[in-house]
């Protein structure tokens, strides 16, 4: 028998709009200004969201937190393509998704003050609760996705997660299954080069992440997901073929997380400042500035303006999740199950 | 009435419930075309087609997983994990997801799935065929566990548990899927989840058993004025029906296949020590597996709680 070759693969990367603000006009989505203006808006109050939140942990407002800086045009430009009808699996660090999406935002501080109420998602959101434990949430997703399918519901489903979960079976089992039901999902990695203290070329020999999709018969693309239009597009051509039935697409969206894995966390311990600082200069934020300065009439004034109604929207919604009274002690026992079985209801009683 | 098997019974079950309602759905590993590695699924998929009874990659966590996703969005669906042993695969996911899903969400979102899974030895299958852990699904609050003792116990509570609008474990004990045979009526009928039966009266001792152990320990008991209580439901168990036998007999033996130390029983000891001390003529006793590994073959006889063993035990506690 002669060896033969019998598969060759390539993995690409799509870039749109580069760190000095000018978009590569063929691979530009189709959005009109008011979106992009919109979209801006949306990383402003995700950062603004970030930075309210890390200080009211230091003040001992807030619980631990795991901070989403740098990742904002990940989470907001993959959020914006989806659909009202779409179901998303989150892991813990997609605040910026959570607030595109609608989530109301004296609730997503709620959680992180260590009230599960806040996990109370509200019916015209098809998002699951946060998921802590690395990776589970993604064969939730596929779940979903068999079940929309099996209801003829035009939906896609979208589970988002790290570069750390890539390492988990979870992932792998759920890629695998997407790929054998051809299932109408996005598997939207944040890729932020940091799994705690372990950074990517400890997780993974892959030479990328978005090819790992390759071994499970679909397509995985890596983006630059500092890049709020490429994020965007990527998201939207494989929402577009979801809904079209032609199955999954894995998404790399090569971010960094600036911040510590979260509050708890001290990120100096493990990693140099000049790395953090070439990432800084590689802020989502400023590149999206530069290309509105240069297209939308964009200038110091309206950006300080458009920050302040940002930082309005949090102070109004911390104000909101601080007026919320704290949960009785009975509920402890609350929505455990349909009907409390009788030790359960004999502890509510007694407690 | 149909003379059935446990095997038929089920798969009656089964299919009854899927013909009344299209969101029951099965899914695991050769579940489908081979109708499952003991036949329960015998002939659903040509009844029901491959949506409703899907083969799935050799994957458990993601099984289960993915019977979260579905029992989210509205469907009820049954996964396979083929045997007891393998469901440690899919233990995160049944544990900190499908028992938490409710509560971590407050309710907007529930899990109303039916785990079905063989377990209990004596089978002579390979390592991990032969597991009887249940006691460890009993320490997960918001699942409820469910160990049928024979054909007719089986259709009524997989019925029940299939309309059950929480996750259920619902463990099969695989020695008896074909030693039994009992009338089992075709149409509907559901055994409330949560309530014990009493399989047989007594005056002097009461012996609490469930699963594969109750048809070996009806047969130890025939000259004993034992009366026998078979759980049926582990979690939540129904201590009224132990507590009102073991506070006329006086006496309490407790019989599982599952190793000594954190077993059910133990559960059940502690609790007739706080409910029913002072009933009590005699001190509580277990007869359990040792606490070793589930052995292969050779060994299992001497692993399983013998007749043997569990008259040693009637008799010791009738002596006082």
């Amino acid at each position: 028998m002669p060896e033969e070759l019998l598969a060759t693969f390539e993995v690409r990367r799509l870039g749109v709009l580069n760190e000095r603000g000018e978009v590569d006009q063929a691979l530009m989505p189709e959005l009109t200004d008011a979106e992009i203006w919109r979209m801006y808006e949306l990383m402003l109050l995700s950062r603004s969201f970030d930075e309210r939140a890390v200080a009211l942990q230091r003040e001992g407002r807030l619980g631990t937190y795991p901070p989403i800086h740098g990742q904002e045009a990940a989470q907001v430009g993959s959020a914006f393509a989806l659909a009202g009808g779409d179901w998303v699996f989150p892991s813990f660090r997609e605040m910026g998704a959570h607030l595109t999406l609608g989530y109301p935002i004296p609730q997503l501080l709620q959680y992180w003050t260590g009230d599960e109420r806040a996990q109370k998602v509200p019916p015209h959101l098809n998002i699951f609760p946060f998921c802590v434990a690395v990776g589970s949430q993604i064969p939730h997703a596929v779940g979903a996705a068999l079940a929309a399918r099996y209801r003829r519901d035009q939906v896609a489903v979208v589970t988002y997660f790290g570069d750390g979960a890539t390492s988990k079976g979870d992932f792998h089992e759920a890629m695998n299954m997407a790929g054998v039901y051809t299932l109408p999902m996005l598997f939207i990695c944040q890729n932020n080069q940091w799994a705690i203290s372990v950074p990517l070329k400890g997780q993974t020999a892959s030479a990328t992440l978005a090819q790992k999709a390759i071994a499970y018969g679909f397509q995985g693309v890596q983006v630059d997901g500092n890049d709020v239009f490429a994020v965007y597009s990527a998201t939207r051509q494989a929402l577009d073929k979801a809904r079209s039935g032609a199955g999954p697409t894995f998404i790399e969206c090569l971010t960094y997380r600036i911040a510590d894995h979260t509050t708890a966390d001290d990120a100096g311990r493990y990693r140099s400042e000049q790395e953090v600082e070439l990432w800084r200069d590689r802020d989502p934020i400023l590149r999206l500035e530069r290309f509105l300065a240069a297209r939308a009439g964009w200038n110091l004034e309206k950006g300080k303006e458009a920050k302040a109604r940002a930082n309005g929207i949090i102070d109004a919604a911390v104000r909101e999740m601080e007026s919320i009274a704290p949960p009785a002690a009975t509920e402890l026992f609350d929505d455990t199950q349909a009907t409390l079985n009788p030790r359960q209801a004999e502890q509510r009683k007694r407690h | 009435m149909a003379h059935l098997n446990m095997v038929q019974a089920i798969n009656q079950a089964l299919g009854d419930e899927m013909a009344r309602d299209d969101r029951v759905l099965l899914l695991g590993e050769d579940v489908g075309r081979d109708g499952g590695v003991f036949r329960v699924t015998e002939g659903l998929q040509e009844r029901f087609g491959v949506e409703r009874v899907l083969d799935t990659p050799l994957s458990e966590s993601a099984i289960m997983g993915a019977a979260i996703g579905m029992a989210a969005y509205g469907l009820r669906p049954v996964p396979e994990i083929q045997f007891m042993g393998f469901t440690y695969s899919a233990f995160e996911q049944l544990f900190a997801h499908a028992a938490r899903l409710r509560s971590r969400s407050r309710g907007r979102y529930s899990c109303p799935l039916v785990v079905r899974t063989p377990y209990g030895g004596g089978i002579k299958a390979p390592e991990l065929h032969e597991e009887s852990t249940e006691a460890i699904y009993c320490q997960i609050p918001g699942l409820k566990v469910v160990v049928p003792s024979g054909p007719y116990s089986a259709k009524g509570l997989l019925l029940a548990a299939l309309r059950d609008p929480d996750p259920v474990l619902f463990l099969e004990p695989t020695r008896l899927y074909r030693l039994l045979r009992e009338e089992v009526p075709e149409g509907d009928y559901v055994l409330e989840l949560g309530r014990a039966r009493v399989a047989r009266s007594g005056a002097a001792v009461t012996v609490i058993a469930w699963g594969s152990m109750l048809e070996r320990v009806l047969k130890s008991v025939e000259n004993y004025d034992a009366e026998v209580v078979d759980l049926l439901t582990l979690n939540p168990f129904d201590a009224e029906t132990v507590l009102a036998s073991v506070k006329k007999t006086g006496r309490a033996v407790i019989v599982h296949e599952a190793a000594k130390t954190c077993g059910f029983g133990a559960e059940i000891a502690a609790t007739l020590a706080e409910e029913a001390m002072l009933y009590l003529r005699a001190p509580i006793l277990r007869v359990t597996a040792p606490d070793v590994p589930v052995p292969l073959a050779k060994l299992i006889d001497q692993y399983l709680p013998a007749s043997e063993r569990i008259q040693a035990a009637l008799d010791e506690v009738l002596q006082y």
